[in-house]
């Protein structure tokens, strides 16, 4: 035990030592729960529409002053001929056509329109699907509201919605617990990996090698550190989550931390598997990267897995990521308790099993 | 019984055959040296006594306990010192000492009478990062480390490679306490000059022993006439030589040419044979260790 909190401290004595990895620690989460989320957003907006008047009424008016009145729209341009919008269309500065066709408002109110056409640019799909979605809105709003003061009974909504467990549909509270993963993987997951490489590097693995401290006491050793560092990086990232963007917890801290400590030991035995299979630590970062790269794009961090084709879903079941995901988005957004995710903490109980085990059964003291 | 004993030890690498069946036994408080050029197959000895590596073929012990076995006992009796520095630079010199110290379950202060004449001579230095270190005292270092749980063996890889004349005259003047302690030390070293210094030594080349004995017994066995030639050509003199009748071997050796002579070697002969060489010198000359190696290489 005396030599285990030796080798511990000797650790933390070389974290402390290098010049950059303390402010590192420290750093890379704050900067990364205050930029990303700001950044990495799916959210629309900023729209740039172009309404080709042909009617000129009332109605047309009401409908671009929406449109320049929406949160996502912008309104471009009023123009009275199509081919001009279809070039702004074309350079790129605007992204949605409305035309709205000659005697709309007339026709309204005798006998079957002609219809409004929209036309969008595609080229960023989402944008343009969603862009065309609020536009739509936007002119169905309108139509509604004029009908509404013309005939005084007001007709009542005929559908709500509510958006359960993130009711202002913010992306970012989405995107939080899957930046906490990502500082999970790159911490916990580069820097053991680093430091025993590292050692292979100088040499200094050598002179451990033939003194009596046992392979699973070295490699805990390894571990340790990196699980202290894991714990309060998860606690930096809920309190930024918490100061900065009001983004508190449903369920218990418990749950979230119970998960964390069971990500940080599955991804940090990995790491050090794969420092046992690698001389230099140019090996050790790419094959870490090969892997990172897949479990940030395949375990729903960014896209729901639920989209993806249904080889790649089950694919998804061998990536420890998906399953802390899961629980940090439950317990965050709906406060799903422990034992309602039981399959889920068990699953990474088994991987952070697995590849501790694997790590320490590969790390060879005789070659 | 023997502090080492080394039976038929074999290990490849691949295709190579880096230890080829080496036998040798080193007695309790010998100081043996493992003489040879680079790629001899010192240090896969090393490692494979200091457990790092494990055989093909062959069995060795190591203060009674097989290599193979017994690992775990040996790694708590024996301390080695690679040819590589490998202690952690970032850490200082008391640091290092301390670490290494504590996985042994020692304290510092238990072996410092042992490690004290080495130490002593760093420990003004204690706060300093063990890579900041000039060569020779990262040297001292590491011996320190490899002391400091009180091995009764010492495997010391080329200790003095890369370390001053003044540096490495000191390392030995060290051993030579250290064995006074009733330690084993086995050295390896590619400086022929520095094999008198052993008690016995091996001469290694291309994975075996060529020859154990005492450095006097080595010389010894050099059973043939020796001559140092010299003239302003060297070069010139050197093929001139070489092709002379009764010359077995003619090679640079310093600022001079070491000639090999055979029986039917005759230095007045020999002289009137290069009397056109400018400056031509033949003196007899003492057999080295080198000598003997390489006449033991040509065979």
């Amino acid at each position: 035990m005396r030599t285990f909190i030796v080798l511990v401290q000797k650790e933390f004595l070389q974290i402390r030592r290098n010049s950059f990895l303390p402010k590192l620690i420290i750093a890379f989460p704050i900067l990364v729960m205050l930029l990303m989320p700001l950044i990495m957003t799916m959210d629309v907006r900023n729209v740039n529409v172009a309404v080709v008047d042909l009617d000129r009424s009332t109605t047309s008016r009401r409908i671009a002053s929406h449109i320049e009145a929406s949160e996502y729209l912008m309104l471009a341009h009023t123009t009275a001929e199509y081919p001009l919008a279809m070039d702004a269309l074309e350079q790129g500065t605007v992204d949605v056509i409305v035309q709205i066709p000659a005697d709309f408002e007339r026709d309204m109110t005798v006998a079957t329109p002609e219809r409004i056409s929209i036309t969008a640019n595609a080229v960023n799909a989402t944008k343009g699907g969603m862009g065309m979605q609020y536009v739509v809105q936007t002119i169905a709003k309108t139509l509604a509201e004029l009908r509404g003061e013309k005939s005084p009974a007001n007709m009542s909504e005929l559908v709500t919605v509510e958006n359960r467990f993130n009711p202002t549909l913010n992306y970012r509270h989405y995107m939080i617990p899957a930046l906490m993963i990502i500082l999970f993987i790159l911490i916990c997951g580069f820097l053991p990996a680093l430091s025993i490489v590292g050692e292979k590097e100088s040499g200094s693995i050598e002179q451990i090698n033939v003194t009596p401290i046992s392979r699973f006491t070295f490699t805990l050793s390894k571990l340790v550190p990196y699980w202290i560092i894991g714990l309060f990086v998860v606690t930096i990232a809920m309190l930024v989550a918490r100061l900065v963007y009001g983004l508190v917890p449903v369920g218990s801290i418990g749950a979230i931390y119970l998960g964390a400590l069971l990500f940080i030991l599955t991804i940090s035995g990995f790491s050090l598997t794969i420092a046992n299979f690698s001389e230099t630590m140019q090996q050790a970062m790419f094959v870490m990267f090969f892997f990172i790269m897949i479990f940030m794009l395949m375990s729903g961090l960014l896209t729901p897995v639920d989209s993806m084709p249904v080889w790649a879903q089950r694919f998804t079941l061998i990536l420890p990521p998906r399953y802390y995901v899961e629980i940090l988005r439950s317990v965050y957004l709906k406060g799903t308790t422990i034992a309602e995710l039981w399959t889920n903490f068990a699953a990474l109980g088994g991987f952070a099993l697995i590849f501790n085990t694997l790590a320490a059964l590969t790390y060879k003291k005789q070659a | 019984m023997a502090a080492i004993e080394v039976h038929n030890l074999s290990k490849c690498y691949g295709g190579v055959r880096a230890l080829d069946s080496v036998s040798f036994a080193v007695e309790r408080g010998e100081l043996f040296g493992l003489i040879g050029p680079d790629g001899a197959g010192k240090t896969t000895l090393f490692r494979l006594l200091a457990t790092l590596l494990n055989a093909d073929e062959g069995v060795a012990t190591v203060d009674g306990f097989d290599i193979k076995s017994d690992y775990r006992a040996i790694r708590s009796r024996v301390g080695y010192m690679p040819g590589r520095f490998s202690l952690y630079p970032d850490l200082s010199v008391e640091e290092n000492l301390r670490f290494f110290a504590a996985l042994f379950g020692v304290t510092i202060e238990e072996s410092y009478d042992l490690i004290a004449p080495i130490y002593k001579q760093i420990e003004p230095f204690r706060t300093r990062r063990a890579g900041k270190l000039s060569g020779g005292m990262k040297q001292k270092l590491a011996l320190s480390c490899a002391l400091i749980h009180r091995p009764s063996v010492l495997f010391l890889d080329e200790p003095t490679t890369g370390v001053d004349a003044v540096s490495r005259s000191e390392f030995w003047d060290m051993l030579a306490g250290l064995k006074k302690r009733g330690i084993t030390i086995l050295v390896s070293t590619p400086y022929m000059d520095e094999a008198s210094r052993c008690d016995r030594i091996a001469l290694c080349n291309e994975g075996h022993i060529l020859g154990i004995d005492t450095p006097e017994g080595i010389v010894r066995g050099f059973d043939k006439k020796l001559y140092g030639i010299g003239a302003k050509n060297m070069y010139a003199l050197l093929e001139r030589a070489r092709r002379a009748d009764g010359v077995e071997d003619c090679y640079p050796f310093g600022e001079k040419h070491h000639l090999v002579a055979d029986e039917g070697f005759d230095k007045g002969r020999f002289k009137a044979l290069l009397s056109d060489v400018e400056g031509l010198e033949i003196v007899e000359a003492e057999p080295t260790i080198e000598d003997m190696f390489i006449k033991l290489m040509k065979r």
